[in-house]
């Protein structure tokens, strides 16, 4: 047969090869990394290299394969800010399932029951806890615990241990809290003096 | 003729023309009505910043009152221009500032503002009252804790997808207890959180508040007391929209929201949890505009049964996640639909949900009255694109675009020159057009035979020679700018007929084929045009090689010379 392909003698890099730019044109460019004139490098870093790596499996059939779209710098038409502010967030916003824990105020007559699912971080849980039971929680710092009130929220973890809310990261909260508890008075300060 | 009408009697017809184009015509009859024209003009409307300066722009206009300004080329939006490019608005504040020009209203896209412009802005005009920054960046919350604090009379702060630096939430506090006259506050863009008590407090004091967007730090409890103080609102962008649909606080937001009765345009929905969507259903049968293009989190019979529910929308923004299907349901819901715009969820994806030429073609039959689109699918076919021009001949605007660019028809494998052939053809009134897919030299051809009133043209991996670009340039009597990336049009196009770019207002081109030389000869033969050469590669000189091809060409016409404030990376010839 006289058509023989190219790569059958040798391994004709350049047929396979990505590139940037219609198939014919002979661009040196490197595909993606050239030109960072966004504001925000970083984001478009992270999705090139994700791309990059989805487009090596794009252009199998033809030899002259068009530009994986994920490859070309400034397309789609996206504005970057919309890019950067609509992510397909993988983690959906279901209400499959809400994560509800029993909440007890010292001093209460009943408990309540709240779904952490609801908040997007402490302000929130802290706020609606205020609003739920009427009174103040006072500031977090890192060091001292709550101050400013003689309240404080603290929650019983998987090891059945009582924590104090808001010092480890908010999903890990949410995922290890298993009831909450406001304490309050003497047991609430002696809580934030004790040392680590 | 003329001399029989006083100056007060044709300053009064003149106030009844609106329009900038009308009142440009009207300064051109003659010498009198120029001027009696000039000094009436309230609203100014700049689309290139560095056309004119605001020297000459306050010379010519004394008894300015609403500004509008434009900076960075459209292309800017997909980060082909580098960010320091330009479009600064700190020297025209400056200028209107010292010339006691009485500002009222100042709106600017793709304009780079520094917290200095807007204290400046702040101070400086003692009426000012609306302030609209779309596209924005270069400002944080200081520069609006100044806006806030010292426009006694402000009646409309608008932030449109701007990225600002905000930390710091107190620029809300900022403004007094006096100031009682916000008729539109939208911070949807912000990231940072803003005092709530402050907030709520703004919106009890402000009974002329018509429209208000909230951004995702805004908690549910929050909304539902803003929308119990609001209720007049017209307008209103929900932030965070997550909610237990069988808590007090759902109950308490759904009473709340039915008591907006007046709501005519819903967007936001920054998180949502779509089981909560039917405390929104009440105030559906009102809307007319609908943007949920910024809520990935919505889709399947969610969306389309909100979707039912809006029998009387006219505007649509909305992600492909929609699919086809829920094209359908729009199709046969939204009969007064006019604008439609389809936004990709997820751009470099495989496309699980999306929508192609089906969706297009539902929407067409459906809502008869459509006449802007914008469109990004996963493919197109000629046949739909003919059976859209049929069924749709109003289009003003019609953008598509493949998210595969040179993605031929997928049935016939044709290139798609037919389908937006025929969309020309049939849509006398089109004014803005963006294309993709295969395309040849052809579709031009129909461009330039058909598309009489088109102002605006967008082109991407298309056609074959010089020849796509004549025909274009040749055709199109009324085009305005023309926008062109990836494609083989070079000197000879380029070059044809320099003296029509005195005519556009902009040309972008890059990745094309046309050299250093072909722009030099441009900008000697134009003195009235600016060539700017774009090179962000790492040479600290340009190659002054008259051969090499220009990566980011950019031209357009002005009427005070080259700008002083090119960065390192802009070259004017």
């Amino acid at each position: 047969m006289e058509r023989s392909v190219a790569y059958e003698n040798d391994l004709n890099f350049k047929a396979t090869e990505l590139r940037l730019g219609l198939p014919g044109t002979t661009d040196e460019e490197p595909a993606v990394s050239s030109v960072r004139n966004s504001k925000r490098p970083l984001q478009e870093d992270i999705e090139d290299e994700k791309c990059v790596a989805n487009g090596n499996s794009e252009s199998q059939n033809e030899p002259t394969a068009p530009p994986s779209k994920a490859q070309i710098v400034g397309w789609p038409p996206v504005q970057s800010y919309r890019k950067n502010n609509s992510q397909a967030k993988k983690i959906e916003f279901e209400f499959v399932s809400g994560i509800y824990v029993k909440v007890s105020m010292d001093g209460a007559p009943y408990l309540r029951k709240i779904d952490l699912k609801v908040y997007k971080g402490y302000t929130e849980l802290l706020q609606a806890l205020e609003n739920m039971f009427k009174f103040t929680i006072g500031e977090y710092y890192e060091r001292q615990g709550y101050k400013g009130s003689d309240y404080a929220p603290t929650y019983q973890d998987k090891d059945g241990d009582w924590m104090l809310v808001g010092d480890v990261p908010w999903k890990m909260f949410t995922t290890s809290c298993k009831r909450l508890r406001i304490m309050k008075g003497s047991e609430a300060r002696g809580l934030g003096c004790c040392g680590a | 003729m003329m001399n029989y009408f006083p100056d007060e009697v044709l300053e009064h017809v003149f106030d009844s023309i609106a329009s900038h184009k009308d009142r440009n015509s009207v300064s051109l009859v003659c010498k009198s009505w120029y001027r009696i024209e000039r000094y009436s003009r309230r609203r100014v409307f700049i689309g290139n910043c560095y056309s004119i300066s605001p020297e000459r722009l306050i010379a010519r206009f004394p008894g300015l009152k609403s500004l509008t300004l434009k900076g960075k080329p459209h292309f800017a939006d997909f980060n082909l221009v580098p960010y320091d490019w330009g479009g600064f608005v700190y020297p025209w504040i400056k200028a209107l500032a010292e010339s006691g020009i009485g500002l009222e209203e100042l709106r600017l896209k793709r304009m780079v503002v520094s917290d200095e412009s807007l204290e400046l802005l702040s101070k400086s005009f003692a009426n000012f009252k609306s302030l609209v920054l779309v596209s924005c960046e270069g400002f944080s919350a200081d520069g609006l804790a100044a806006v806030a604090a010292n426009c006694r009379f402000l009646r409309e702060l608008d932030l449109q997808e701007n990225e600002v630096d905000d930390h710091r939430g107190h620029w809300l506090s900022c403004f007094p207890e006096s100031c009682t006259s916000l008729v539109s506050l939208n911070f949807a863009c912000l990231k940072g959180e803003v005092n709530l008590g402050a907030l709520e407090r703004l919106v009890s004091r402000s009974p002329n508040l018509k429209s208000l967007r909230l951004n995702r730090l805004v908690p549910l409890d929050t909304l539902q007391k803003l929308l119990m103080r609001a209720p007049q609102l017209v307008d209103l962008g929900i932030g965070s929209y997550v909610h237990d649909p069988s808590s007090e606080a759902s109950n308490k937001l759904k009473h709340a929201i039915q008591r907006c009765k007046s709501i005519v345009s819903l967007s936001g929905f920054l998180e949502v949890a779509p089981r909560c969507m039917s405390a929104i259903y009440p105030i559906c049968g009102n809307l007319t505009t609908l943007n949920l293009s910024y809520a990935p989190g919505l889709h399947g019979n969610k969306l389309t049964k909100l979707i039912q529910h809006c029998r009387k929308l006219q505007r649509l923004w909305i992600l492909d996640r929609i699919g086809d299907k829920g094209l359908g349901v729009v199709a046969s819901t939204c009969k007064e639909l006019q604008e439609l715009r389809v936004f990709p969820s997820d751009p470099f994806g495989a496309g699980n949900d999306a929508v192609t030429e089906e969706g297009l073609v539902l929407v067409s039959a459906g809502c008869p009255k459509l006449n802007s689109l914008l469109y990004f699918c996963q493919q197109m076919t000629n046949a739909a694109l003919i059976t859209v021009a049929r069924n749709c001949p109003n289009f003003i605007r019609f953008r598509l675009c493949i998210l595969d660019p040179v993605k031929p028809d997928p049935v016939t494998n044709q290139p798609l020159d037919e389908g937006f052939g025929a969309i020309v053809q049939s849509c006398k009134r089109l004014k803005r057009l963006s294309l993709s897919g295969l395309l040849t030299d052809q579709v031009f051809l129909y461009i330039g035979m058909y598309a009489e009133q088109l102002e605006m043209l967008s082109i991407a991996f298309a056609a074959d020679s010089d020849k796509g670009m004549l025909y274009v340039l040749n055709g199109c009597k009324k085009l305005r700018k023309l926008e062109i990336r990836d494609c083989p049009f070079g000197n000879s196009a380029l070059l044809e007929d320099v003296g029509k770019y005195e005519t556009m207002r902009s040309l972008w081109m890059s990745s094309c084929e046309v050299t250093l030389g072909g722009c030099k000869t441009v900008a000697e033969k134009m003195p009235s045009l600016n060539v700017e050469i774009i090179n962000e590669s790492d040479q600290t000189e340009f190659n002054l090689d008259e051969g090499q091809k220009v990566d980011k060409m950019y031209l357009y016409r002005t009427l005070v010379g080259h700008r002083k404030d090119a960065p390192e990376s802009v070259w004017i010839l």
